[in-house]
């Protein structure tokens, strides 16, 4: 995981004021369920991707599903849009069958595709998927609110990475939909690109859309999810809104020179993760203070010593780690 | 703009006219506008005709000049390739880029999209014999009259079916990468041991003997036939071969698909 991930101070100011400051998980009474798996269980011959989930998402939440590759998140989405069967248990996409043509002209995807033809221009991809859809949203503001209007007359094939990644965000958008699936939006894209592409959801979902995230990046969970379910090794491992998910999730990052090796540390009470860094070591705890105190005791010609709060994507492997323990 | 109802979208509420045409729109246009699509389709059949068309003089076989027996074969040459790569090669580049996961998330009805791609080949089977037909007249002074090249065009157009059908079970069992390649590996052989290139009575015998086991020598028959030739064997006959071919292929094509949607989304 390579995100930077502190956030300047105006931008997390200028967030807390777009996002509401009630992200409240959505009351189940008020809010619809408009997708569901209930116990779902789902293997590949020897791999077991899904382990008995249950997932609900109610209407007008922004639901991230947060865990690192391979934990089952895009198996969770291809279940939910009806490209995969389950193995046990019940999935429900608007109360039916997610495969059923009235589910699907409800739901856009973006999902993780290498491209679409490349001979067709971008205004011309956006008006043969319009087609499909009974109340499409028009193609020039489509094109806005993906940021593409500058490129609509060129062909698909001309554009730069970024700029399809737009093209498959404007697609998932052009039928208007009550529910709208991110797989891995802004895998490959810079951190400049990443945040451009935020602003572009959060207008969309400004108008009380439905929308199911998928992400391995615990800040993108944040930076746009009303509630967040972590999900690592096909099971769901834990539930809540961005500031209960980081509050479970703080750790501390410690820094010392030492000649103690990777894994005596890596076992020792309280540490997540130890990485060699020269003569250092990184090493990521829960608490700091028992093990700084154990380093030392190992190690009395320890120095260098420096501890500090662990970044976000810190704290999420922590959280993975003690779901595992 | 239609307002927003409380449900405002229901499958049945689209205009289904509108989509396949605007499928068909694009399915033509994403091809066409592909040089490597259309010109081996429409310019190879044309090139071949003029390399080869004017070399056999006053030659006659199966009752025809060979410039136009030539017509019909290099035509149903075009249709080959055109309804085989369109769904053979096409299907595979589609499944490997991830837009027919998107399409099948999509509402789109999946009749729509085969339509759409059968309608695309029809229409380069079109296009192919006007090309041959205008290459034929003006450097050899051929002319068909008008029953005879309606006759030619419907063959030509209904034998995008078979050629569709094999194209799907390659494009769904085939890489994206290695289809092209394996296609043309497939037809170059067949259509040449078929009689295509030149009449089937001047290849060796045990390509003569092979012929018969392969569809592209049953279609050619056909457009010979509707050409004015004497076919070899009946008409019926080759309809009913190619019939079967269609009903194989075609099942293999589902047998390819089945296999491919299990692990599309692995």
């Amino acid at each position: 995981m390579t995100l930077p991930t502190a956030i300047p101070t105006t931008t997390a100011l200028a967030e807390a004021a777009r996002k509401p400051a009630t992200s409240t998980i959505p009351h189940p009474e008020t809010h619809r369920v408009v997708a569901e798996l209930k116990g779902v269980s789902k293997r590949y011959g020897e791999v077991q991707a899904l382990r008995g989930v249950d997932l609900q998402v109610r209407s007008g939440e922004v639901l991230a599903l947060l865990g690192p590759n391979g934990a089952g998140k895009t198996t969770s989405v291809g279940l939910l849009l009806g490209l995969l069967k389950p193995t046990a248990g019940e999935v429900r996409l608007f109360g039916g069958d997610p495969d059923s043509p009235d589910a699907k002209v409800r739901v856009g995807a973006m999902l993780q595709i290498s491209g679409v033809p490349a001979t067709l221009k971008v205004r011309e991809h956006l008006e043969l998927f319009s087609s499909y859809y009974p109340a499409p949203m028009p193609i020039d503001r489509t094109l806005a609110l993906a940021g593409l209007a500058e490129v609509a007359e060129r062909p698909y094939g001309k554009l730069s990475g970024g700029q399809k990644q737009r093209v498959h965000f404007a697609l998932a958008l052009i039928g208007n939909p009550d529910l709208l699936f991110l797989d891995e939006p802004t895998t490959g894209m810079d951190v400049g690109a990443r945040r451009a592409f935020w602003e572009q959801v959060r207008d969309f979902i400004g108008s009380g859309r439905t929308v199911v995230l998928t992400t391995h990046y615990l800040e993108e969970a944040d930076a746009l999810a009303d509630r967040i379910v972590v999900v690592d090794h096909g099971e769901v491992i834990a539930e809540g809104t961005p500031a209960q998910i980081k509050s479970r999730t703080a750790g501390r990052r410690i820094h010392a020179v030492t000649t103690l090796g990777r894994d005596e540390v890596l076992g020792l009470e309280g540490v997540v993760s130890v990485e060699r860094n020269g003569a250092a070591l990184e090493i990521l705890a829960r608490r700091a203070e028992p093990v700084v105190l154990d380093l030392l005791r190992r190690d009395s010609a320890l120095h260098d010593l420096e501890v500090g709060g662990a970044g976000l994507e810190d704290a999420f492997l922590a959280l993975t780690k003690r779901a595992q323990a | 703009m239609t307002t927003a109802t409380v449900n405002p979208t229901h499958a049945a509420k689209r205009n289904l006219p509108h989509l396949y045409l605007i499928e068909t729109k694009y399915e033509f246009l994403k091809l066409w506008r592909l040089r490597a699509y259309s010109l081996s389709t429409l310019v190879f059949p044309v090139m071949f005709y003029l390399i080869i068309g004017g070399s056999f003089g006053s030659f006659r076989t199966q009752g025809i000049h060979v410039s136009a027996y030539l017509v019909a074969c290099f035509a149903a040459v075009g249709v080959i390739n055109a309804a085989v790569f369109a769904f053979g090669a096409s299907v595979a580049a589609e499944r490997g880029q991830g837009w027919t996961m998107l399409k099948r998330v999509s509402p789109m009805p999946s009749s729509a999209a085969f339509t759409a791609k059968t309608l695309m080949a029809m229409m380069f089977s079109a296009l192919v014999l006007v090309a041959l037909t205008a290459t034929a007249f003006l450097l050899q002074g051929v002319r068909l009259p008008v029953l005879t090249w309606l006759q030619l065009l419907g063959t030509l157009v209904a034998g995008v079916i078979p050629f569709a059908a094999m194209g799907l079970a390659f494009g769904y069992a085939l890489g994206p990468n290695s289809a092209p390649t394996v296609l043309n590996l497939v037809t170059m052989p067949m259509t040449f041991a078929s009689g295509l290139y030149m009449p089937i009575t001047q290849l060796p015998p045990f390509v003569q003997h092979i012929a018969p086991y392969l569809p592209a020598y049953h279609f050619g028959q056909l457009a010979l036939a509707a050409i004015g030739a004497h076919p070899i064997g009946t008409v019926g006959h080759h309809v009913l071969v190619l019939a079967g071919f269609t009903a194989v292929l075609l099942a293999a094509a589902t047998l390819a698909y089945r296999r491919d949607e299990g692990r599309t989304y692995g």
